[in-house]
């Protein structure tokens, strides 16, 4: 089994980044792009036979360490392979 | 005065440390490899240094805030020991929430390296006996020191004294131009500035620092 960890800047802390990559995209002539976000995608393969012991597992990862709570959040994707 | 640092894969300011901390300021320093399990008896201070430790993987601090040798630290300033993280130490204590706020990536995405003007920001222990207002100039060198914390905690730390040094200039988007703070106990202390740069001939305000810590340990026996 496969779980993806999408993590992003909660919306409260600024990302430079994505503000530069945005304007870089409307200089480009994308004028209706209005904001974007940089964020960072974690792939776990995993021993796991039933789905929600691994989300339950993979939450217990975010908590202790993938994810900083303080600054980030982040949504579970579960799949197949 | 015995303080012990604490080397993680990574750190490069350890050797600064412990030879500031032994030259200048008088310590008695015991190096601890992070793997240990276990602090050296009877510490008076423990120093997180600065450096990259684990090359910054996953976010600053994040890797060695799960060492092995952490669980004895957070025991350690529960019972009330005087802990100090420098750069990425500060980060360190961040990711281990012996600190509240996180440091993230520069607002301008670049390493500033150089001396700044930092105002200590209230009447601390750790900056004795120095008081509000005054200013002092340490060196930073960073790429990861854009402190953030949400507003009702950042108006918590200001109100609890816990806001040691602001930048005069933000030169890394800091909420609130923090450089560096305590926890509520004031007994764990974490800052972007590297004091063991600024204790020798060049600069002596690295110094002050290192006198304030010497007055705390004073102050308690």
């Amino acid at each position: 089994m496969k779980a993806r960890v999408h993590i992003f800047f909660k919306e409260s802390v600024l990302d430079p980044q994505g503000s530069t990559v945005a304007s870089s995209l409307q200089r480009l002539g994308f004028s209706k792009v209005k904001e974007v976000r940089m964020g960072k995608v974690i792939d776990l393969i995993l021993d796991h036979q039933l789905p929600e012991e691994a989300r339950k597992d993979v939450a217990k990862m975010c908590e202790k360490l993938l994810v900083n709570p303080v600054i980030e959040s982040y949504r579970v994707e579960l799949l197949e392979k | 005065m015995k303080a012990g640092v604490i080397t993680f894969p990574g750190s490069n300011c350890d050797d600064d440390c412990r030879y500031s901390l032994e030259k200048s300021a008088g310590f008695e320093v015991q190096s601890i490899w992070h793997k240990e399990s276990y602090l050296p008896p009877e510490l008076d201070l423990i120093v997180l240094p600065g450096g990259f430790s684990y090359g910054d993987y996953l976010r600053t601090g994040a890797m060695a805030a799960v060492s092995p040798i952490m669980a004895a630290v957070k025991e350690y300033a529960e019972k009330g020991g005087l802990v100090l993280g420098i750069c990425n130490g500060f980060q360190i204590l961040c990711e281990a929430g012996l600190l509240p706020g996180a440091l993230v990536k520069n607002q301008s995405y670049g390493f500033v390296c150089r001396d700044v003007v930092l105002e200590i920001a209230s009447s601390n222990p750790w900056t004795q006996p120095l008081t509000q207002g005054t200013f002092l100039s340490l060196p930073v060198a960073h790429g990861e020191g854009r402190y953030v914390i949400e507003p009702p905690q950042c108006q918590e730390l200001e109100e609890k004294g816990q806001i040691l040094f602001r930048y005069k200039e933000n030169i890394n988007g800091s909420t609130q131009q923090i450089a560096g703070i305590t926890n509520r106990g004031k007994n764990v202390c974490g800052m972007m500035p590297h004091p063991e740069r600024a204790s020798d001939l060049r600069s002596h305000d690295g110094l002050k620092i290192w006198n304030a810590i010497g007055a705390i340990l004073r102050e308690r026996k």
